[in-house]
């Protein structure tokens, strides 16, 4: 089963319930941490790390001694990577998203390719709990194809908790894909509820049955529940705004080490969650 | 005309919070949210729109069945399996590419523009606002936040003001990167927390590889002040100028819910203060850019 933990907006706790939910689970459990911008989940579950990957994407290389300057790369090219000037044919490696049309349509076939650094992968463990993340290389623009590489460790034999990076655009596409259920924390606030309006719209593009976690529950206003009841929303969980909690949280601490009454909480949801899924 | 984007790396550090205040203490100036994915500043600002448009972006393939002899070819050739085996394009997946309208043998495929988005031109308390939503799910996003950018600056080159303040978007990668392109300065908010200190690393990476002069303020320092000092040390030692800091005050919150920024909410709250002083310091700093 693959749970995706999502929100809208930044901040509202993913890798909180993320982390803290994978550590409730006895076994059977892996974390992907898909936030490959900035990926923060290693600093709670503090994984010995066991494999580090470096992920590169195809860039077109010309041989300019074959090349004829006769610009079909260049018109194909839908994302300006691949220009000819005057007499010359410049890359643009940083623009090329990897299509592979310049190559194909090269009557010279003067296009091989080389690679883009897109970033690391890591994968370890702490105790039972496997666990990968990606770390996007700084400077690099793209993050849905690091994503989906992190995702090819999904072991269809384990539960899979995705933590999903903020907003709700390509990369949390990547992250939420193909996942039986999204789990999306909010905070009740007016920026909580617009953003989670716009991952409910995400979630239902995709199809995939959805429930939320409300962090930060005894804060803002009541808006987010009514919404919650109007779309009917299961509300899984509510996490109410402690100052110790947030301490605990600034110094890499997990909810249910320090409140071991949370595990059973985290797993109960679980236990909800496959519940629904079953029927 | 200075531009002073404001990023965080981490999401949730209060950032739009932050551009709100600024927008209440700044006298002249254009405001940008650049947060296209999520945007948030206009439930503070109450922007009334004066002009609406269509943001077109990118392509999408669309397979005429009529025409398909299901040759395969498309299959074959799209690096991301957006073409089902009965030869529909999955538009989530497609990246518009026109590899497989390029090369079909039939010219079955269609490659029709992408209306993917809304930017708007907005009148507001504080002034012009540029904003913008992007589609649910749709790419481009740098694309459009670099036309949000591009039309704050047209709208300040018009009105002859001197200042445009950005609210950019969290993380480091394509939105961020086109909402920092050309930037006058940045100021990075961050959070006294493991996450953020991680996050405010990379993020102040990627400003300094832009070469942009960067400031850092530490928002809810209080809840962990040896980690804000360690993170301004950070800062410090990679260039960065620490503009301020502002406690953690539940008086963002209860502005934001009745849609004030914090200094029209509670002028007196120990968090607009800090954000006054850091407004002081900040202008001063815009200036002698």
């Amino acid at each position: 089963m693959i749970i995706s933990i999502a929100s809208g907006k930044g901040g509202t706790g993913k890798t909180t319930v993320a982390t803290n939910l994978a550590v409730s689970i006895e076994s059977g459990v892996q974390l992907l941490d898909c936030d490959v911008e900035e990926p923060n989940s290693h600093l709670f579950i503090k994984p010995s790390i066991e494999g580090t990957r470096i992920i590169t994407t195809p860039v077109p290389e010309v041989n300019k001694q074959k090349c004829t300057l006769c610009g079909k790369c260049a018109d194909i090219c839908q994302f300006k990577a691949i220009v000819v000037i005057a007499d010359t044919v410049l890359t643009f490696p940083e623009m090329c998203h990897s299509c592979g049309g310049c190559m194909e349509v090269c009557p010279e076939q003067a296009i091989t390719e080389t690679k883009r650094e897109l970033g690391v992968i890591e994968n370890g463990h702490r105790n039972a709990l496997e666990f990968v993340h990606g770390r996007l290389r700084i400077g690099e623009a793209m993050s849905p194809p690091l994503i989906k590489k992190v995702r090819e460790y999904t072991r269809a034999d384990m539960l899979t908790i995705i933590d999903a990076p903020p907003g709700t655009s390509c990369p949390v596409i990547a992250s939420m894909k193909n996942a039986d259920f999204i789990l999306l924390v909010t905070e009740p606030t007016p920026f909580g509820l617009n953003d989670l309006k716009l991952a409910v719209g995400a979630v239902r593009i995709l199809g995939i049955p959805c429930g939320m976690v409300i962090n930060r529950s005894d804060t803002g206003n009541d808006q987010v529940r009514q919404y919650a009841e109007k779309e009917k929303l299961p509300i899984l969980m509510e996490i109410p705004f402690e100052r110790r909690i947030a301490e605990a949280y600034s110094r890499g601490e997990m909810i249910v080490e320090l409140y071991p009454e949370w595990k059973e909480k985290f797993r109960d949801m679980y236990n909800r969650i496959e519940e629904s899924l079953q029927i | 005309m200075k531009e002073l984007v404001v990023i965080s790396g981490k999401g949730g550090t209060g950032k739009t919070s932050l551009v709100a205040a600024l927008a209440s203490l700044a006298e002249n100036k254009v405001v940008c949210d650049t947060d296209v994915d999520a945007a948030d500043l206009h439930l503070i600002m109450d922007p009334e729109t004066r002009k609406e448009s269509d943001f077109q972006s990118g392509h999408k393939a669309i397979i005429d069945r009529n025409r398909c002899t299901e040759c395969g070819l498309c299959r074959d050739l799209c690096r991301w399996d957006a073409i089902s085996t009965d030869f529909v394009v999955d538009d989530l997946e497609c990246e518009g590419c026109g590899v497989c309208y390029y090369f079909c043998p039939e010219q079955a495929i269609s490659f029709p523009l992408n209306t993917c988005g809304k930017w708007f031109i907005s009148d507001s308390r504080f002034g012009p606002i540029v904003h913008a939503r992007l589609g649910i799910a749709e790419e481009n996003s740098g694309k459009l936040v670099t036309l949000v950018r591009q039309e704050g600056k047209k709208i300040a080159e018009e009105k002859g003001i001197d200042l445009i303040i950005t609210d950019g978007p969290p993380g480091i990668g394509c939105p961020v990167i086109a909402a920092l392109g050309g930037a006058s300065a940045v100021l990075v908010v961050v959070e006294p927390t493991v996450s953020g200190k991680h996050d405010m690393e990379r993020v102040v990476e990627l400003s300094n590889f832009f070469k942009i002069p960067t400031m850092m303020c530490v928002n809810k320092f209080d809840l962990n002040p040896d980690t804000a000092e360690a993170m301004e040390e950070f800062g410090r030692e990679r260039g960065v100028t620490i503009i301020g800091r502002i406690p953690f005050d539940q008086t963002f919150t209860r502005a934001m819910v009745q849609g004030k920024t914090i200094v029209e909410y509670d002028s007196t709250s120990r968090a607009c203060d800090a954000v006054t002083e850091l407004w002081k310091k900040l202008s001063v700093a815009l200036y002698e850019l």
